[in-house]
């Protein structure tokens, strides 16, 4: 969701804003950490900017409900990169789009970036690694957080929403309101997030299963025993 | 075989789809302007409200044209990188061996 330049009142702007960027500080020391340990993590987190900049601009039909909207594509982000560079490179994305494509704005890129970047994010790989202790395979863990992910950013626009500008109507009353006209588009991409989210980690796990590994979303044991099994497989053993 | 066929019965699918919306009375308009034009009435109450974008690319095909710059330019970006990451399989790319216990 991209809320609209000058929608927010100037006390709530600065307030989000300022959160947003406590995230994105977080983000750009914790790339510069792994980028010391992890040596394509910048190329990995170019195509995550691209993909993010790219699903979230991309307007997908739903004829059910005769509107279009897009997917956030920060829950897989977050899974791959973790969850803070998933907040730095997610408010990159919108800087481009409010800048140059009239999606979203510059007062309104901090509450943006909370609510795709963070709020996406975090929510979704929280959801993934939950999911995976409850030894759920990898493309349903991703379905899950993708899914769950989708609709955690529309609930927390409804909220930022409701807050800033509920005025003398009721907070609750305002935020179903919004999450109301919400809910009928947003669903089925959020069914599609998830699929989307978790064919590209089986994807990642069947051709290059040592970036997941790499990426510490896979354990080692898992490339050890699929090299045992490569080597018994072509008869080394 | 097989999953050719379904190639092409996801293909038509698709383009039947495009082709229904095409030829209907339903105007598909965006979510986030249909939601931020509910969201307008609430924050004109509060002094907010929607306005132009600070540099204004809605205008007649400009739009389109960085559109179609900008996806052009990320798909080539996403493409690029791609096919260097997960072009080469690694040697123990035999994970689909033992994916069903993870």
């Amino acid at each position: 969701m991209h809320i609209a330049e000058g929608m927010l009142p100037a006390t709530y702007a600065i307030g989000y804003s300022v959160v947003a960027s406590g995230f994105v500080a977080a983000g750009i020391k914790s790339l510069s950490n792994k980028s010391k340990e992890i040596p394509m993590i910048k190329q990995l987190t170019g195509v995550m900017t691209a993909a993010i900049f790219l699903v979230s601009l991309l307007p997908i039909p739903v004829p059910i409900t005769g509107t279009c909207s897009h997917p956030g594509g920060t829950p897989l982000g977050a899974i791959l990169l973790g969850p803070w560079i998933t907040a730095l490179i997610s408010m990159v994305a919108l800087l481009f789009q409010a800048l140059f494509f009239a999606h979203g704005g510059l007062t309104t890129l901090g509450a943006n970036t909370l609510t795709m970047g963070v709020f996406g994010g975090l929510f979704g790989w929280i959801l993934f690694w939950g999911m995976r202790r409850l030894k759920m395979n990898l493309f349903w863990a991703g379905f899950v957080a993708g899914t769950i992910g989708d609709i955690t950013i529309y609930l927390g626009t409804s909220t930022q929403l409701a807050l800033a500008i509920h005025g003398s109507h009721p907070i609750g009353e305002v935020f179903w309101f919004i999450f109301g006209a919400f809910l009928p588009t947003q669903a089925p991409l959020a069914v599609i997030e998830g699929l989307f989210t978790g064919f590209v980690l089986k994807y990642i796990a069947e051709h290059r299963p040592d970036i997941l590994v790499m990426l510490r979303v896979l354990p080692k044991s898992a490339l050890e025993v699929g090299q045992e099994l490569h080597a018994t497989a072509e008869g080394v053993n | 075989m097989r999953r050719s066929l379904g190639k092409w019965i996801i293909l038509f699918l698709f383009l039947s789809i495009l082709v229904f919306l095409g030829t209907s009375d339903l105007t598909m308009p965006g979510q986030d302007e249909h939601v931020n034009g509910i969201a307008d009435k609430y924050a004109q109450e509060v002094g907010a409200g929607e306005r132009e974008p600070y540099i204004n690319t809605d205008r007649g095909d400009l739009l389109l044209f960085v559109f179609a710059l900008g996806g052009a330019t990320a798909g080539f970006i996403i493409g690029y990188n791609w096919r260097d990451i997960f072009g080469k399989p690694s040697a123990p790319s035999k994970y689909q061996i033992v994916k069903s216990s993870h």
